[in-house]
């Protein structure tokens, strides 16, 4: 039974179920209390060892129905009493078995036969039929069309029927095999797939992502949003080593007769960091500026300060629609409201002013998402550089590449002085390094 | 487990621990209607000794469990409530400076005593070393919660609450005392509990928990109830409300939770409300009763908006459902 159960953790692992050795162990002395008598109890009891999010039980629950699915057939009709002889299969041909109708020693040929095929290491749901096939021929399934055909072509009286009744049960062991390794990808090989998808897709350029790639992206995005943000709320008061608070230690041994028992150090608080992000949704980024905003909506759902602006040729607080409205919703306003129209940085950059001066400090960073491409209207970049000097960091993410920054109508080149860091962007890895960057190195602290 | 479950195992009594069944029976006669997951993953805890991490939507009722837990098992429950800033002195042990300070000088008076005719330096540094040094010694430990349910003779529970407002720095600090139920002093050694407490910490996921603390842990996720369930715990919890206003008040509740609120309402607002209800002398559900009580059950001026135009839609479902149940 201990195979079962590693054979079982192996499953688990492949639906995305972290389970590390020492869970593995736990595993295992769980079993031992509860025993594998009780099919809800056993699930229960696994099921409190080795998930342990509320998503990571909800695969928990689907993997173990479908492991233990098999538990049924290996029972069979008789109740799982082992025929006699069952021990050594070998002699038995697969023929005789079929006409047999001992559904217990056939699924555990079936399950030897898949052990012997490889059966557990499918990793990709399009090998199923070649497994099918190789566990047929591991189960015997040559000799048996031989004999089928041996029969069809004596003529002795009864010979027809035998192989017509031997062709029917095949076609059984045909459904039975397919159904069983569908079984097995869905245990070791449903992940697979996912996993190769969300692999390409964060390295995939932003404006060249699938319309039907969107929902694997958004979840991609918000993971990176909720990890970056529990990096980063990490700290608010520091230690400064060595560093005595005199007034409050004095204060504190008060108490003991002026004795300085209580040592109390200096500590440094940490501002909590204000981010201004302005995100560019006009024409020429259009493509780009669903993730552009998509990250916005998740930034804004996990960093507790962020103003978020929305800008082509004019500039919009666009807090209360991503506070308010969901994903979808907040994207879809946002660029009803402003997307597509051309760009005019200039403009962008007065409205931003008039908006947030006086709220611009030495806490804050500015994040602008955008190509800088300006339609040769007045750049502005006087406020540019004020905006640079009031606040703690300017951070530029551009979707073009550095090639194309200051060709043609992109004030990239002239931005970039004012910016503490100026970077192209254009994949969801880039974007999350980036920020990762940013938060490391930017934020107050 | 504890030493008197162990014997009451031994015995062959019916110790609640003895199994899942006298587990949720054991709970239920303290008042806390328990899954059967939710027995399990004790169960667990008692035999495996580990603790369990409770997860779960504000007021589903995670405190509440290892309120029961220790009710149920007669054990003393001892709470550490977490916050930011939660440091070993606050949660595992600090100092009795002031007996500290009388012992030094008691000791100085003592030591001078001792002292006076030594004949030289050496013999009194000698002297010094024989008396033995009690500065830092358990008599002087004041026992903060930790501390306290390790020294637990016959076992305790231990509630870690909200672990997830925590320092990460404690959260490391408290993985010693999880996997071994021991802690280092570093001026004693190492103190072990002599009876494993059963230790619940519960997490409303504020932020996510590292790997090393989930893995000495049991895991538990309470997720909202369904109606049967909802209904035997509003039973249990005010005992003297009508069968038909309670499953016409749970079924209004379990349609609030389908819609898309801020904070949909759980477990505790669902017995909040029903109390209320009783103190009113309310026989059954209408519009303006529960458009006047709505403020119970949700906590959010936008929910409460959200929701008032469908309360008759709500209401009738609910009362059709409660009727087809029950027909009064």
């Amino acid at each position: 039974m201990q195979r079962t159960l590693e054979e079982f953790l192996r499953a688990l692992r492949a639906n995305e179920v972290a389970v590390s050795p020492a869970e593995a162990i736990d595993a295992h002395r769980a079993v031992a209390h509860v025993g594998y008598g009780d099919r809800t109890l056993l699930k229960d009891a696994l099921c409190a060892t080795l998930a342990k999010t509320a998503e990571e039980a909800a695969r928990f629950d689907a993997c173990f129905d479908t492991f233990f699915d098999r538990a049924p057939i290996a029972a069979g009709e008789d109740g799982g009493r082992a025929p006699p002889g069952a021990t050594g299969l070998g002699p038995a041909s697969l023929g005789d078995l079929l006409l047999s109708g001992d559904g217990t020693s056939l699924a555990r040929a079936l399950e030897e036969a898949a052990a012997r095929a490889g059966a557990g290491d499918i990793w990709l749901p399009s090998q199923r039929n070649l497994l099918t096939r190789r566990v047929l021929d591991e189960m015997g399934l040559r000799e048996m069309e031989a004999q089928i055909n041996r029969l069809l072509a004596s003529d002795a009286p009864g010979d027809g029927a035998a192989a017509a009744e031997l062709a029917r049960r095949r076609e059984a062991l045909f459904e039975l095999a397919a159904q069983f390794i569908d079984r097995q990808a869905q245990l070791y090989a449903s992940q697979t797939g996912r996993r190769l998808r969300d692999g390409l897709l964060a390295k995939q350029k932003l404006t060249a992502v699938a319309p039907e790639d969107f929902r694997a992206m958004e979840g991609l995005v918000r993971r990176m949003a909720k990890r970056l943000a529990s990096r980063y709320a990490r700290k608010r008061h520091r230690a400064r080593r060595g560093k005595l608070d005199v007034r409050r230690t004095i204060r504190r041994s008060m108490g003991y007769g002026g004795v300085p028992f209580d040592v109390v150090w200096k500590t440094e608080t940490i501002e909590k960091p204000k981010i201004a992000v302005l995100c560019d949704v006009s024409r020429s980024v259009a493509a780009a500026a669903q993730f552009l905003l998509l990250f916005l909506y998740s930034l804004n759902e996990v960093v507790e300060r962020l103003d978020a602006y929305a800008f082509s040729d004019r500039l919009v607080c666009v807090n209360d629609l991503l506070d308010d409205e969901k994903v979808d919703d907040a994207i879809t306003l946002i660029l009803k409201r402003i997307g597509f129209r051309p760009t005019d940085y200039g403009r962008a950059l007065a409205d931003f002013c008039d908006a947030q001066r006086d709220r611009i400090d030495r806490r804050t960073t500015v994040i602008v998402l955008g190509d800088a491409r300006s339609n040769y209207a007045n750049p502005r970049l006087d406020l540019m550089r004020r905006i640079g000097q009031r606040a703690r960091a300017v951070i530029w993410l551009n979707p073009e590449p550095e090639t194309y920054w200051g060709q043609g109508d992109s004030k990239m080149d002239a931005y970039r002085r004012f910016c503490n860091l100026a970077k192209t962007c254009n994949t969801l890895r880039q974007l999350e390094a980036i920020i990762e960057t940013v938060l490391r190195t930017y934020m107050p602290r | 487990m504890t030493r008197d479950a162990k014997a009451a195992l031994q015995a062959g009594a019916a110790h609640p621990l003895t199994s899942v069944e006298t587990i949720v029976e054991g709970l239920g006669k303290v008042g806390y209607i328990a899954s059967r997951r939710i027995a399990t993953a004790l169960f667990m805890a008692a035999h495996l000794e580990k603790p369990v991490l409770v997860e779960g939507v504000a007021g589903v009722g995670k405190t509440e469990l290892a309120l029961s837990a220790a009710a149920m098992l007669g054990l003393p429950l001892i709470r550490l409530q977490c916050y930011e800033g939660l440091d070993e002195s606050k949660a595992l042990y600090e100092w009795k400076y002031g007996k500290q300070l009388l012992y030094t000088q008691i000791l100085k008076d003592h030591m001078g005593a001792q002292l006076t005719g030594a004949p030289d330096m050496a013999t009194a540094m000698e002297r010094l070393q024989e008396t033995g040094d009690l500065f830092f010694s358990e008599p002087f430990l004041e026992p903060r919660p930790l501390l306290k349910a390790l020294r637990e003779e016959g076992g305790a529970v231990l509630l870690i609450d909200e672990i997830d407002k925590s320092d990460e720095a404690f959260e490391a600090f408290l993985l010693e005392m999880l996997s071994a139920f021991q802690v280092s002093i570093p001026e004693i050694g190492v103190i072990r509990a002599k009876t494993p407490p059963v230790v619940f910490l519960t997490s409303n996921n504020v932020r996510d928990l590292g790997d090393a603390l989930k893995r000495r842990c049991l895991h538990l996720h309470i997720p909202l109830p369904d109606q049967k369930l909802e209904e035997r715990i509003v039973a249990s919890r005010v005992p003297g409300i009508e069968a038909r206003l309670r499953s016409e008040l749970v079924g209004f509740v379990q349609s609030l939770r389908t819609l898309d609120l801020r904070k949909l309402p759980s477990i505790s607002e669902t017995v909040d409300w029903a109390r209320a209800l009783v103190l009113l002398h309310v026989r059954a559900l209408d519009g303006d009763l529960v458009r006047e009580t709505l403020n119970v059950l949700l906590k959010f001026e936008q929910d409460v908006v959200a929701v008032e135009p469908r309360i008759g839609e709500f209401l009738a479902g609910a009362a059709e459902a409660a009727g087809r149940g029950a027909p009064a």
